[in-house]
This record gives structure tokens, C-alpha cells and sequence, in this order.
């Protein structure tokens, strides 16, 4: 995750474990950060609070924003002028997402394969899981 | 830890056999009635490798998927079961995926499935707990290494052999065989496509498939459907959506008329044509129909297309290069030219 140099990944390392040993200082931590991610990631991408951000990796466009919450790419459905087959109203999000990941310099991040959804994380600080608190491993 | 021994299942040994194989898609059960699914079997089973049974189609309840493969399974038919992630829960899909390898189920197609909100009963909650390359990951994980999701240990694996979809006729294009990558990479042994009308923009799918290299991994069977009557075309074209039915088809079924006879037969007759012409596309490894709910025309379209399970076929070949002098192996080399 960190790709920085060692001393770097060293202190996130450190830094942690430190919150590791103290859950109620990750949990003021949170509720601090929650309400600036909640207003700014909610206004510029329509954030659903999934608590495990990805929009990097899916051409800065939010899956959740998908009826099906797809996050690995578009349904089957997705009719011929790009829109949803859901809500014709709106533009298939994986149709912006392909579209604009490849403005990205790191557009290949969209191939990765992206895990099973936590749903136990909804409601909580993507950015305080992705920093501090331990990276869940799902098998799937 | 001792590894469960290696089985095959007869689709899988057909896939292997390198000859076209032949797939059909059955109608799903509307009543407790287990003939309904005996009599479709019964219709299609002499002319295909194995047999696919849709899960709730269209967001429409059926009888359950698991239950009709199962019935199949007692035909003698090898099933192919379609899972979708629009009902359960990642719980209810581990615990379907072991109950269906309880009762002989091997082979489980992973599908995101279709939204509640087009069947008969909208007001559903839709769950789409995993997608379907989560799906497919999920089906090679409790059978490649024995293990649920929360990483328990499963004694003995389920058997299962996992297939994915993709539908080349939905945006965005360019990202549609990058998917299938994404399904490939997570464990899908198979591919079946969404219905083949426009056979152009198939081939330049096909084109980027081989390009990924998916079709030396995983045989790619082409998805082909016979249209009933000119109102079901428009219908496909107009209302549902990730179907792209071109005009010419739209046409010719309406030049065929209002009489039964005729429209079916030119149904059949321009299903036949986009079967020839798709398996000209280096790279298919088969075909997979989907007669949605007229399984009375696999017949016609097998006979017309001289479509033979590649199980029958290998069958048949032996059987002849017995019968043949010396048994060279000639007839068999024959019959595999003319099968295809």
C-alpha cells in the first residue's frame, strides 16, 4: 500500500500499531474526519460512505453509485447509449469510469481485481481505515 | 491436508476433447411440477454437452436453479447451473454452492444477474452482495482450495467447475474483454456469451479475446438464440436491454409473415446462419443456445447447423474407427473435419 521509502513505511507501521492499541483514539480521530470526507467526497464524486474507498482505481468515478454496487466493472445491461439499465436517467458509472480512467496516469489500476465488499465498514471514514486502522484481507 | 482426487465432469471432458461443443439454455420451472423440467430436458439432451438452467430469470421467480439442476442431474443430463449475486447473500451463495455439489452439480456459470427492478416483483430489495467476478473467485476458492470466505476449512472441497459470461454488445465495448480478463484471472474455466445477432462487432470481440490470450485458458462457447416471430424481435431490440438485434433481422422476420410455419422457420433458418458464421471465428470453441422457452427448435437448429455434442461425436468416432480396418484412426480424424 505504501510505496514510499522504507523509513516512510516504517513510521505508517509504527503509527499503526500505536492506534491499534488505542481504539478510542482512532474513534475521535474518526468522528473529526468524518464529517470533512462525508461533505467533500459526497459533493464532488456522490460518496455512499462504503467506508472503503476505491475511486482511485475506478477512473475517480464512485461505484457504489451503480444499483448494483458493482465494483469489479459493468453489468450486462448497460444499454447502447452508455446509460443505465436501471435508471435510464443516468449514465452507466461504468461507462465514465472506463472513459475517464484513461486520463489517469495509472488507467491500468482498473483491471485490478477488487475484493468483496466489507459491509460491516459502511458508515465509517474511508480514510481513517485506509491510514490507520489494519487492511481487512478477504479471501474473495 | 490431503487434496480431494482429480474429477472431471462430462462438460469439462467435452471442452477438453478440443471438438465444438454444443450448450442449451432450458426454461426455468414456473410451478413445483418437476415433469415441466423432465419434458425440456428430454427435448434438447440428445443434441448437447450439457444443459444450462437459469436462476429466476429476468428477476421473475422460477423454481429454484439448484433444484432443477439437480432434476437434471437425475436425467442423466450434465447440468450447468446459473448462479446470480441479485438473491442471496454471500452466506446464501456458499451454502447454494455446496448443497448443488451435494447433488451432482459440477459446473456453476456465475452471473451478476438481472435487476429486480424489470421482473415481476419490483418492490424486492436487491442484494448484490458479491459481483460476479467475486463470484467466480468465490467458486474457485471452496473448490481449488477448500476454503469459505471467512477462510474455515471446507473437508472434503466441493467439486465445482466455475464459468463467467460477458455480453460483447454492451458499453462500454473496449472494456468488455478486459473484464472477462478480470473473470479469467479469478478462476472462470468457461465462457458463454449474451446473445449473438450482430456477428461483426462478435468478431471484433473475438479479435481482442484471442489477443488477451482467454481463449487458450478458457473455451469460449458463442451464444446464439432463434427469434419466434417479428413482435419478439422488436421486442429484444426495443426493450431488452444489452440485446442488439440489427434491423436486417427485424426485417426478415417480418417479410416472413404472420403465419406460424413460416416466421419460425426463418427463425430457425437465420439462427442456423449466425451459428455457421460465427464458428468460422477462430477462437470459439462452441456454441451455447438459448431457445428461451422453445426448446422444440434446438432440434431443427442442431439438424440445420449439424451441431453434435462433442460427446456423442467422440462416441460416435471411436465407434467407428473400431468398425474401421486396421483402426488407423482415420474415421476419427474424419469425423472430427465434418463435425465441426
Amino acid at each position: 500500500m505504501f510505496t514510499g521509502t522504507r523509513s516512510e513505511g516504517h513510521l505508517a507501521t509504527r503509527a499503526r500499531g500505536f492506534f491499534a492499541r488505542h481504539p478510542r483514539l482512532t474513534r475521535a480521530l474518526e468522528l473529526l474526519v468524518l464529517p470533512v470526507e462525508m461533505v467533500s467526497k459526497k459533493a464532488a464524486f456522490g460518496c455512499k460512505m462504503c467506508g472503503q474507498c476505491v475511486l482511485h482505481e475506478t477512473g475517480m468515478t464512485c461505484p457504489m453509485g451503480c444499483p448494483k454496487t458493482l465494483r469489479n466493472g459493468p453489468c450486462g445491461g448497460v444499454r447502447m447509449d452508455g446509460r443505465c439499465e436501471v435508471t435510464p436517467a443516468m449514465m452507466c458509472v461504468w461507462v465514465k469510469a472506463e472513459r475517464r480512467s484513461r486520463w489517469l496516469p495509472w488507467r491500468g489500476a482498473i483491471l485490478r481485481l477488487q475484493p468483496a465488499l466489507d459491509w460491516s465498514r459502511e458508515g465509517t471514514s474511508a480514510w481513517v481505515n485506509e491510514l490507520i486502522r489494519r487492511p481487512r484481507k478477504s479471501l474473495v | 491436508m490431503s487434496r480431494p482426487p482429480l474429477r472431471t465432469g462430462r462438460f469439462e471432458d467435452a471442452l477438453a476433447s478440443g471438438r465444438p461443443v454444443v450448450t442449451c439454455e432450458i426454461g426455468s420451472g414456473d410451478s413445483a411440477d418437476p415433469e415441466d423440467i423432465r419434458r425440456r430436458a428430454r427435448l434438447v439432451r440428445d443434441h448437447v454437452d450439457a444443459v444450462n438452467v437459469p436462476d429466476n430469470t429476468a428477476g421473475i421467480v422460477h423454481l429454484s436453479a439448484v433444484a432443477a439442476a439437480a432434476i437434471l442431474v437425475q436425467e442423466g443430463v450434465d447440468p450447468i447451473l446459473h448462479v446470480t449475486c441479485r438473491d442471496r447473500n454471500r452466506l446464501g451463495l456458499q451454502g447454494d454452492l455446496l448443497g448443488a455439489a451435494a447433488l451432482g452439480v459440477r459446473n456453476v456459470l456465475c452471473l451478476t444477474g438481472d435487476h429486480p427492478i424489470h421482473g415481476d416483483q419490483p418492490q424486492a430489495r436487491p442484494v448484490f452482495d458479491l459481483d460476479s467476478i467475486q463470484l467466480v473467485a468465490l467458486v474457485a476458492l471452496m473448490s481449488r482450495q477448500g476454503r469459505y470466505m471467512s477462510g474455515r476449512e471446507i473437508k472434503p472441497a466441493p467439486d465445482l467447475f466455475p464459468g463467467a459470461t460477458e455480453n460483447p454488445f454492451a458499453p462500454p465495448y473496449d472494456f468488455r474483454p478486459l473484464r472477462l480478463m478480470k473473470k479469467i484471472e479469478a478462476g472462470a474455466r468457461f465462457v458463454q456469451t449474451q446473445i449473438i445477432f450482430n456477428v461483426e462487432r462478435f468478431a471484433s470481440f473475438m479479435e481482442r479475446v484471442r489477443d488477451l490470450g482467454i481463449d487458450r485458458v478458457a473455451p469460449v462457447l458463442a451464444g446464439v438464440a432463434p427469434v419466434r416471430s417479428a413482435k419478439a424481435a422488436r421486442y429484444m431490440r426495443d426493450h431488452v436491454p444489452g440485446l442488439e438485434v440489427p434491423e436486417e433481422i427485424v426485417r426478415r422476420m417480418e417479410q416472413a409473415g404472420a403465419e406460424r410455419a413460416c416466421r419460425e422457420a426463418e427463425g430457425i433458418r437465420i439462427c442456423v446462419e449466425v451459428i455457421d458464421r460465427v464458428r468460422e471465428i477462430p477462437g470459439v470453441a462452441g456454441v451455447h443456445l438459448m431457445p428461451i422457452h422453445w426448446e422444440e427448435a434446438v432440434e431443427a437448429i442442431s439438424e440445420g447447423a449439424r451441431l453434435r455434442p462433442a460427446h456423442a461425436a467422440g462416441t460416435a468416432a471411436v465407434a467407428a474407427a473400431l468398425r474401421g480396418a486396421g483402426g488407423d484412426g482415420g474415421a476419427l480424424h474424419d469425423h472430427r473435419e465434418h463435425s465441426a
